[in-house]
């Protein structure tokens, strides 16, 4: 047995409450200005406990926004962060999970080219290729639209990889045994195959929905019209130190808004989270 | 690895990779291929005109003394941030491993985080810190100390390097976390028996069975601090002030995107292709992972 004695447990766990504090201190200063109104902000020390203008500096985020961000309502904002998230983790599921599919479960001339088409994926994030990338959007019309906010980010070798991984665990009796009962790909696919994959898409999803709501160079290079922005570029334009009529309560509830629904999803998924994480980077 | 019992299908599987093929080649391949194209290429600023330059981009950008200055900023801000993460992660980890009660609640306010965009957790520290109403800034300024990071490189860099390491703990937290958990608690009990102290574990046992978590979570973090940081850097200082906080990928944005030098920009892309293709090569040539390529 290991030695369990209770002032290293007790020194552990103050040092990890003072880490929680650390960590949580910048969240919950963003928070407290939120709720106070910008000449309080301007005028620091900040009061460490909340002020009473919360309705006042959410009101005018979901409605006005700033005109530094073109006056655009964070309503309109998250929906589009909403819809790029959503449309960037689904996208990215079933089309992992197909191709995934076809590499297992088929023999095909290509399909080693087709793998390491998918591999080299890796290696060419959008921040090497920042121009042509924004070439290809401008030539297609893709400029201000979601389909180019979310499609090329559909593409996932880490997801493919992972679906290829669990599809490389199923037994072989499970594919022959449905064959023989007349089982085609496709069907085996939905009927076998989709549900057995449950966890792994749940997992997959949190991940990939974090990813495609966190974005910021992707929209920043595909947008231009404000209205077509997510809340993360609106809440960088938003910040605008050399105006004197920013309107910093407006900001601070932005901030708290771009990241409370991603951080909701990661504390309410958090076992799928780990798991999604932990298995797609391994 | 391969498996045995396949569908016959001969047509089915290429229509299953399609939409993945499409995207792959229209928004990948193609434009890495024009970029290595437009990197050989001069081209004047309103497109007039292209000549073949051969590698005189190149050339060009390594001896441009502000190009020079990005690759050595890039280089102090991934060392800086991948240590700034490293170790209080490494830390946390070992933390949290020992104790037995409320294991689940410090990891969940631990790893929330790792939800924000890099961007959106640069802009939390810029309001606590920025000399104009940051409350922070202001007790730093009540000292005595010229606390500006818009005039000052040097705290501009420590803020963004800061607040990436922030956003990046609970990521390593999680990787060092699930590696010593799977360390076998009979290793750790022998040790134990043997007279060995919590320190003396951990450095003995823990450390090196955790060591390809930490090799690759080195080569994660770098590639991190060159290429995931852009939205942290272009929303906190812009990579500002001067040129003191520009890395690579903040430089081709303004070189590129910003400024229109198509030749410059795209070498640079290519150069920053090269960096990632070996990072990854390391990483899959040297970090052990679970998947094999077949």
């Amino acid at each position: 047995m290991i030695e369990t004695r209770q002032t290293g447990r007790l020194i552990a766990h103050f040092l990890l409450i003072v880490a929680v504090i650390a960590m949580g201190f910048p969240l919950y200063y963003t928070f407290i200005a939120s709720t106070h109104t910008s000449s309080e902000i301007l005028s620091p020390p900040l009061s460490m406990l909340p002020g009473s203008n919360i309705a006042g500096a959410y009101g005018l985020a979901l409605t006005k926004g700033a005109s530094s961000a073109g006056n655009v309502s964070m309503t309109l904002m998250l929906w589009n962060s909403l819809v790029m998230a959503l449309a960037i983790a689904i996208g990215k599921i079933v089309i992992s999970m197909l191709s995934a599919y076809a590499i297992v479960f088929f023999r095909f001339p290509l399909r080693l080219v087709c793998f390491w088409m998918i591999f080299i994926t890796l290696m060419l994030p959008v921040e090497v290729r920042i121009v042509p990338t924004y070439q290809v959007i401008v030539s297609l019309g893709l400029l201000d639209t979601y389909a180019g906010l979310t499609v090329p980010l559909m593409a996932s070798a880490t997801a493919t990889f992972l679906f290829r991984q669990f599809f490389l665990t199923i037994p072989d009796e499970l594919v022959e045994a449905a064959r023989l009962d007349g089982a085609g790909a496709m069907r085996f696919f939905k009927d076998i195959l989709l549900p057995l994959s449950r966890t792994n898409i749940a997992a997959l999803f949190v991940v990939t929905f974090i990813y495609g709501w966190t974005q910021y160079l992707w929209p920043l290079l595909v947008t231009t019209d404000p209205a077509m922005g997510t809340i993360i570029v609106a809440l960088k334009k938003m910040v605008n130190f050399s105006d004197a009529d920013t309107p910093w309560d407006a900001v601070m509830a932005t901030a708290i808004l771009a990241l409370l629904p991603p951080v909701a999803v990661i504390v309410g998924m958090q076992k799928l989270f780990v798991k999604g994480l932990v298995e797609t980077e391994k | 690895m391969e498996r045995r019992a396949i569908f016959p299908n001969k047509k089915l599987p290429y229509l299953l990779v399609a939409p993945q093929m499409a995207i792959t080649l229209v928004f990948f391949f193609w434009p890495a291929g024009q970029a290595v194209r437009q990197s050989l290429y001069q081209e004047d600023p309103f497109g007039l005109s292209v000549t073949f330059a051969g590698l005189a981009n190149f050339h060009r950008i390594f001896a441009d003394p502000n190009y020079l200055y990005s690759l050595q900023v890039t280089f102090i801000f991934a060392i800086g941030v991948t240590v700034m993460t490293m170790i209080p992660a490494l830390l946390l980890a070992a933390l949290i491993d020992r104790v037995v009660k409320g294991k689940l609640v410090y990891q969940t306010l631990l790893i929330w985080p790792y939800a924000l965009a890099p961007a959106v957790a640069g802009i939390l520290w810029l309001f606590m810190f920025n000399p104009g109403m940051g409350t922070l800034a202001m007790l730093i300024r009540s000292t005595g100390y010229n606390w500006d990071p818009s005039l000052n490189g040097t705290q501009a860099m420590l803020l963004v390097m800061v607040s990436a390491a922030w956003k990046q703990v609970s990521y390593n937290f999680l990787f060092f976390l699930a590696g010593m958990q799977a360390i076998p608690k009979s290793f750790i009990e022998a040790a134990a028996i043997d007279g060995a102290g919590p320190m003396r574990r951990f450095w003995t046992i823990i450390m090196p069975l955790i060591s390809p978590t930490t090799f690759f979570l080195l080569v994660v973090n770098m590639v991190y601090a060159f290429f995931d940081t852009f939205g942290l850097i272009h929303a906190v200082t812009a990579g500002g002030p001067g040129k003191d906080t520009e890395t690579l990928v903040l430089k081709v944005y303004n070189d590129g995107y910003v400024n229109l030098n198509m030749g410059g920009s795209s070498a640079q892309s290519v150069v920053l292709m090269v960096i990632v293709i070996s990072l990854t090569i390391f990483q899959f040539k040297y970090v052990e992972r679970r998947v094999h390529y077949s």
